[in-house]
């Protein structure tokens, strides 16, 4: 077997297994540490790809940022309950619950297999990226030209989104205020 | 002795695993923390089958996609985060059955 292959495979049973943890983990705190792990394997398994720029910022953007403030809010709201809340729910609602993940499952199941047809349509391939200058110089080159103005359209959604949680979070309580 | 390399769909295989898992956690647990945990779960495993796309048709176009999903995702959980802060202030509690107020 060639490395690339071993990594995948080690990267791929560490992303399954710990995903599966995030969601049976009673404490939030496990559940976060569990998809710091995942995120992780995740870039191992982009790494094996050869994006490398995703790589980095999944590590940069991901663990770095996101993860700091979900256990930055699971400390502050002190919501370490060491109890597994499974919803209480009816027969029907599990079953189609059940019916439907099975159906979703058949959906990406029958995709996956179709992918194997698709024909390339680009000529980028693995030599062409590494002769033009390797992962990172393409993807920047394209992101400042072609994408420029989704670029700018994202420093839009982010000044938006800074704008909303300041006022949510500054906000005293949500009932009994006139706003 | 045979190489075997990484192939696309490989990738495509965890994808899916990886995304149901998440769908899972976010019908089946009542802790708002964790169901927003499980949607970066989903996006994560959408951002890897981009990848694997963005490979099976030699594009980056795949890659550069996957960097305004990260943005999206970013902007999303800082939203998410400060809801379920102001959803804790009031009603003292992390649990999405408690959301009610409605009801009342």
């Amino acid at each position: 077997m060639s490395w690339s292959m071993v990594a995948f495979s080690a990267f791929s049973t560490i992303a399954i297994i710990s995903s599966i943890f995030v969601i049976l983990k009673k404490n939030p705190v496990s559940s976060a540490f569990s998809l710091i792990l995942v995120f992780f394997s995740f870039a191992g398994l982009y790494a094996v790809m050869g994006a490398h720029l995703v790589a980095a910022l999944q590590i940069m953007v991901y663990t770095g940022a996101i993860m700091v403030l979900f256990v930055f809010v699971i400390m502050l709201l002190n919501a370490d309950t060491p109890v597994l809340d499974l919803k209480e729910s009816g027969g029907l609602f599990k079953a189609i619950t059940t019916f439907g993940v099975i159906g979703l499952l058949g959906i990406l199941l029958k995709t996956v297999l179709r992918a194997k047809e698709i024909q390339a349509t680009g000529n980028l391939t693995e030599d062409k990226i590494n002769e033009l200058g390797g992962n990172f110089k393409v993807i920047s080159e394209a992101l400042f030209t072609d994408y420029s103005f989704h670029f700018e359209l994202a420093s839009f959604l982010l000044l938006g989104a800074i704008v909303a949680t300041v006022a949510l979070a500054k906000r005293k309580s949500l009932k009994g205020s006139s706003v | 002795m045979t190489e075997v390399m990484v192939e696309p769909w490989m990738l495509l295989v965890v994808a899916m695993i990886v995304f149901a898992i998440g769908l899972l956690g976010v019908i089946l647990r009542k802790n708002l923390l964790v169901m927003l945990m499980c949607v970066e779960l989903m996006l994560n495993a959408v951002n890897l089958s981009f990848v694997a796309f963005s490979r099976m048709h030699q594009t980056l176009q795949g890659d550069i996609t996957v960097l305004f999903v990260m943005t999206v995702a970013a902007a999303e959980s800082a939203v998410g985060l400060g809801l379920i802060i102001a959803m804790f202030r009031t009603l003292k509690t992390v649990d999405s059955d408690q959301i009610q107020m409605l009801r009342d």
